[in-house]
């Protein structure tokens, strides 16, 4: 290593030129993919003119239907990257056996499993959920908008701004190696010295501030903006499973951040919190970031409970089995939720007690999640199934994720958890009901409101081959984990020596290589939907016969959603206006009150990841220039009262005129 | 459209629709969002009590709260934070009144008690830096000058705010807007306040009874 | 619907894709353990299984049932509005529930008899551990103890009894108990023997305990079960089960061919290192675990038992303001890393034979 003269330290603090990976043959390969991906969309960008349109259109838009649309899109892309990491994974446990290195050394790979975990969980699971969530809640409800627009463009930004940091590390430095939740004494200044550690901490920091935020936002918007009539018992499944989750994100995001916060205090000012020195507890990060994690994975899954109880009643052709009891089994989650962290390390050697106490609190929760897939399951009871894309996601779901709360409750038994922690069975347990739960739930909810996003609907040959490839793929590349597991195999191993276990990996990386088909399907599902669109155009707006409130407006709806605001007098408000003979207004409109766009998310989201980047490698002058940044942007943003425009009516009876003749011609 | 609800009516068909008022859009929720996010913050400083109660008695060998804590200046501080609130409370009964002269010069006098709180918690700190007491030395020491760092930074942050609305108001009068800022930041002011309590009582005072 | 009788057989398949899983049962040690605590872990974990798929067989039969029997084509009893049931809601909150309060009772039974920390009360079904003095067809109660800590990436198992010690192998005889003492010497590890008994986390400072038996001559693979850094893949023991007499001689030989294991000979071996080989120590002074544990091997670093001590006492006043190098205990470039900034206080006012620097904070131990 060079030693590089103090004017360098000052300026670029500790970055230097060794930093960037050039002797690592992947990534820079990866790099060139990138690169020249990248060069060839800017390219495609300014040739089209098309920086402008993006920049008012989408980037600086406070409309909660493109925030949702940008959400999805960052999913997409960061499940790409999420899902590299896994298929690298895959093939090295399939080969590093009886001597053999595999082609990552533990350097590599360490950070491979860690980036997985991360990427998946905080830029893939968090983005799509909220991605519905935001697309979807205020057309439910009856709104034209979310409480706070502004802060929603904020959010979105500010996720954005961490996923860029997660990807700058794979270029610039390296990442954590640690494990996706960084346990200390390992994740301490002592122990990972490098800039992995701080590219996560700033990563997860950032984006949360996102999180929290958009879950204050919906929050407000469900309590406060639901359409006249529609009282808490009469808002739609997800709607209620949204309001719970955003919830559970204000209520436990604010923990992570402060848990990171002293961590970092740890590893930057030299504090003794999770440290082996001078007093510190390192127990005590792993209790914090628990009381955050497993509420965590619920935020992920209720939403996407939500989702499936929507497409069970819309192809089963009826209301929902048990309302009721369906958003209260989901509040009884939401409360469980936060009594159950110390099941993720009964090992740790709390007495008997303490361990039964919070084993029990777990299984418990399996009885209002086995009700849901009861109403699910009675839902189709006297239904009429029509097997649209969404329907065969549930069916798919309700078969997998049982098998998931199996494992989970076995999971949960303390003494029958200190042979299971830790290992493959764990691995395949959390991936069976993420999976399962989470991931199929998100195509679900993307093949079921697609159309209503863009006003056709995806190509049915594409969405079945993807459809098949990940659930057979699913089962091909998980079930051999259990297995595994049983065998007494632990997680987060870069090489083996027993040669008998080799074939159960190169199974499971027959299946990742299944799920890879399964997401190529999707995105060439996508791509010959759009090249389709005509043939598969939806001019009514409710294409699926749907019960809820967002199928009476238009597809895509205008700006605005609703024309008027709905009344509601029942559950699944539009299958009750459509049976009671509800004509569309025609004319009397009025000028509509909608929030401009403005570019201040962005600049706030963009300042923050300089600052992000500037602490990760000591260059505090940057850090304290993008903060001042922040801080100036904000008071300056605060200064301009005139964030509201009018439609005019003039406008709207345009736009409603148009949807008359495509519903005249249909 | 009136024609269209009639024929609707005659068929016995409810209204399906508002066509009166406009759904309210701006500021509907602003108090209920502003308040959501104090309790996220409440959340923070929950993490940070508490830290300080798991490690609150780590010093390592080294000084205590009773060591180290001077008591008569932390409740002089104590006294600015709390006249600073009852400072702000006039300053919002000026408000409603809609005097906005008076107004102004209470949220001043608010500031100075604030700068007057953060300047004494930052000569203690300073004090205790100099001592040695640092942020390194010991768990028990890391926690105290976060949790009350936190909370400072806080008030710091609460300044910088109050300041960018008097300068608004002032632009601008007690428009709605600023009106509806004015209540956020008092939510904002009064709730530090209540930390403090909690600060003082189960940091200083406990620290220093134990 | 074409796709919907495809997609039923092929979860047809798939459900009995795990069964084919089971087939090869006799290579899943979790499942065919050879020590006592891990059967009845393993049978705790059948039990529930069983009680579950109760549960679980019926709703996935009834899923797919449902599925092909109301499918849109089928034109089968279609009722849109039926959608609340009272009785049926009772058995679908209440059916979960019985079984849930079943595996709650036996997971408040199983975890409290499991507990690691808890000593044996028997070393197999029907072979109770009795009082030494009672003889009987029991055995003596005393647990052999063996102390293990995690290294970086290894382990160092010492037997106090016995004076020796052994890196990555450990050896214990049939029926007997064993009362494992679990400590690390930098991050956290979880030290698992899988065919022995379950897994209980190694952490810097701490110790925990784990009481076990292994039932059948052999050996046996143990590992690290969590993360720890470069070198975990490589952190793996064998675990030897033998009889009363190969134990003795294995003893004996580890104080023949063993070399000695002082406090500075520790200090060389904790430093990082992989794929260690098998050793043997002996000379190991009885306190060196406990040093271990306490942090205190290098003889500069004040005790984590003596700092707690005093912190118990009201801290080590202003006096003990700057003891800090002696209370630094994460050698930062063990991991190859840059060391750490200098912290930025004082450091050398007191010796190793002056622990707390200055006549006051003696003073305040004495109170």
């Amino acid at each position: 290593m060079t030693s590089y003269p103090d004017w360098w330290k000052l300026i670029f603090g500790r970055f230097t030129l060794e930093a960037i990976p050039y002797h690592e043959p992947i990534l820079i390969g990866t790099f060139a993919a990138v690169a020249l991906g990248g060069l060839a969309l800017i390219a495609l960008v300014t040739r089209y003119k098309l920086w402008g349109y993006l920049w008012h259109e989408w980037f600086t838009s406070v409309d909660h239907k493109k925030i949702g649309i940008m959400y999805m899109i960052l999913g997409v892309i960061m499940l790409l990257r999420g899902f590299a990491d896994a298929l690298m994974m895959r093939g090295q446990q399939a080969i590093a056996f009886a001597g053999n290195e595999g082609y990552l050394p533990p350097h590599h790979y360490d950070q491979i499993f860690t980036a997985h975990g991360v990427i998946m969980i905080f830029f893939v699971a968090m983005p799509f959920v909220t991605g519905l969530m935001n697309y979807v809640v205020p057309l439910q409800i009856g709104a034209r908008d979310v409480s706070f627009p502004f802060l929603n463009n904020f959010s979105f930004w500010m996720t954005v701004s961490g996923a860029v940091l997660v990807m700058m590390s794979l270029f610039i430095g390296e990442f954590a190696k640690v494990g996706w939740l960084a346990y200390p004494p390992l994740s301490g200044a002592a122990y990972s010295p490098g800039v992995g550690m701080d590219y996560y901490l700033w990563a997860l920091q950032i984006a949360g501030v996102g999180t929290t935020l958009s879950g204050v936002n919906l929050i407000a918007t469900i309590v406060k903006m639901r359409a006249p009539g529609m009282e808490m018992m009469r808002m739609p499944v997800f709607t209620w499973t949204a309001l719970c989750t955003n919830v559970l994100i204000v209520a436990t995001f604010p923990i992570l951040a402060a848990t990171l916060a002293l961590l970092t205090l740890d590893r930057y000012v030299g504090t003794n919190f999770f440290t082996n020195d001078l007093g510190g507890n390192p127990m005590m990060y792993v209790n914090l970031i628990w009381i955050w994690g497993h509420p965590e994975v619920y935020i992920l899954i209720l939403p996407i409970f939500g989702v499936y109880s929507e497409v069970a009643s819309t192809f089963c052709g009826k209301r929902l089995f048990g309302y009721a009891s369906m958003v209260y089994a989901t509040v009884v989650i939401t409360i469980l939720s936060y009594l159950v962290w110390l099941h993720h390390f009964f090992t740790m050697g709390s007495g008997a007690s303490v361990n039964s106490f919070f084993g029990i609190t777990t299984m418990i929760i399996s009885i209002p999640t086995g009700a849901k897939i009861f109403n699910w399951l009675f839902t189709m009871y006297r239904g009429r199934i029509r097997f649209e894309l969404p329907m065969m996601w549930l069916v798919a779901f309700m078969l997998t994720f049982v098998i998931g709360g199996m494992t989970g409750v076995m999971l949960a038994v303390p003494p029958a958890d200190f042979v299971l922690h830790n290992s493959l069975f764990l691995i395949a347990h959390f991936h069976n009901v993420i999976i399962g739960g989470v991931v199929f739930g998100v195509f679900a909810g993307i093949a079921y409101w697609f159309p209503k996003a863009f006003g056709f609907k995806l190509d049915r040959f594409w969405g079945l081959l993807s459809f098949w490839f990940w659930v057979i793929g699913f089962y091909v590349a998980f079930m051999p984990l259990y297995v595994l597991g049983l065998m007494g195999v632990t997680r987060r191993l870069s090489r083996f020596e027993d040669p008998s276990l080799q074939i159960w990996f190169v199974i499971a990386a027959i299946g990742a290589v299944l799920i890879a088909l399964g997401i190529l399907c999707f995105i060439i599902q996508i791509a010959v939907s759009i090249v389709r669109r005509e043939q598969l155009r939806d001019t009514t707006g409710d294409p699926w016969d749907g019960r809820t409130l967002e199928w009476s407006t238009s597809s895509p709806p205008p700006a605005y959603n609703f024309a008027f605001t709905p009344i509601v007098h029942d559950l699944d408000a539009w299958a009750d206006m459509k049976k009671r003979g509800y004509r569309r207004p025609l004319g009397g409109f009025k000028p509509i009150h909608m929030p401009r766009n403005t570019g201040a998310g962005v600049i706030i989201a963009a300042l923050a990841t300089v600052g992000g980047f500037a602490l990760i490698w000591y260059i505090w002058w940057l850090a304290a220039l993008s903060f001042v940044g922040v801080i100036a942007t904000v008071v300056i943003h605060s200064f301009n009262y005139d964030r509201d425009f009018h439609i005019p009516a003039e406008a709207v009876l345009r736009e409603e005129d148009s949807r008359s003749q495509l519903l005249g011609r249909a | 459209m009136a024609k269209a609800k009639a024929q609707a009516q005659a068929a016995g068909v409810p209204a399906f629709y508002v066509t009166e008022d406009e759904h309210a859009h701006s500021g509907g929720s602003t108090m209920l969002g502003f308040w959501l996010y104090l309790m996220s913050d409440c959340l923070v400083f929950a993490v940070l009590f508490a830290t300080y109660g798991v490690l609150g008695r780590n010093y390592a060998a080294g000084p205590s709260g009773a060591d180290l804590f001077d008591l008569k200046l932390v409740a002089v501080n104590t006294a600015m934070l709390l006249f600073s609130s009852i400072t702000y409370g006039f300053a919002m009964l000026a408000m409603d009144k809609g005097r906005q002269a008076a107004m102004q010069a209470w949220l001043a006098v608010t500031a100075l008690f604030g700068l007057a709180f953060l300047g004494i918690e930052l000569y203690e700190f300073a004090h205790l830096i100099h001592e040695g007491a640092t942020p390194m030395r010991s768990a028990f020491l890391s926690s105290f000058f976060t949790l009350v760092g936190t909370h400072g930074l806080h008030v710091t942050f609460g300044l910088i705010w109050l300041t960018v609305l008097m300068v608004q108001v002032s632009r601008r009068g007690l428009i709605e807007a600023n009106r509806r800022r004015l209540l956020c930041l008092s939510m904002f002011w009064h709730f530090l306040d209540v930390v403090w309590i909690g600060v003082f009582t189960f940091v200083y005072l406990m620290g220093v009874l134990k | 619907m074409r796709e919907v009788s495809s997609l039923l057989r092929i979860f047809r398949f798939l459900a009995v894709l795990p069964l084919f899983a089971l087939l090869g049962g006799c290579q899943m040690v979790l499942l065919g353990p050879s020590g006592d605590v891990a059967l009845q872990q393993r049978n705790l974990l059948l039990a529930s299984t069983g009680l579950m798929l109760l549960i679980i067989v019926p709703v996935m039969a009834l899923t797919i049932f449902f599925a092909w029997r109301y499918r849109a084509s089928a034109k089968a009893s279609y009722d849109p509005d039926w959608n609340h049931s009272l009785p049926l809601e009772v058995v679908i909150w209440s059916v979960p529930l019985l079984i849930i309060v079943v595996i709650g009772a036996m997971t408040w039974m199983g975890t409290h008899l499991l507990d690691p920390y808890r000593p044996l009360n028997r070393i197999a079904a029907g072979k109770p551990v009795v009082e030494a003095k009672a003889g009987g067809n029991g055995v003596r109660k005393e647990p052999l103890v063996i102390q293990v800590v995690a290294l970086d990436w290894k382990w160092l198992f010492l037997y106090p009894a016995q004076g020796i010690a052994s890196l990555n192998e450990v050896v214990a005889p049939v029926d007997q108990p064993i009362e494992f003492r679990i400590t690390s010497s930098s991050v956290m590890n979880s030290l698992f023997i899988p065919a022995l008994a379950g897994q209980i986390y190694a952490m810097p400072g701490m110790q925990a305990k784990l009481n076990a038996v292994i039932n059948h001559a052999g050996e046996f693979e143990g590992f690290s079960a969590n993360y720890s850094g470069a070198g975990f893949s490589e952190m793996r023991f064998r675990f030897r089960g033998v009889d009363d007499k190969a134990f003795g001689d294995w003893v004996q030989g580890a104080i023949r061919n063993g070399s000695t294991l002082g406090r500075e000979e520790y200090l060389v071996l904790e430093k990082p290192s992989e794929r260690e080989a098998v050793r043997y120590f002996r000379d190991i002074p009885s306190d060196l675990f406990s040093a271990v544990l306490n942090m205190c091997v290098d003889r500069a670093k004040m005790c984590t038992r003596d700092m707690m001590a005093l912190d118990a006492k009201g801290g080590g006043g202003k006096e003990g303001i700057h003891i800090v190098a002696q209370l630094e205990y994460d050698k930062s470039v063990r991991r190859g890393g840059q060391p750490m900034p200098p912290r930025p206080f004082v450091t050398a006012i007191c010796t190793p034979t002056d622990v707390y620097g200055t006549a006051g904070v003696s003073a305040r131990v004495a109170n």
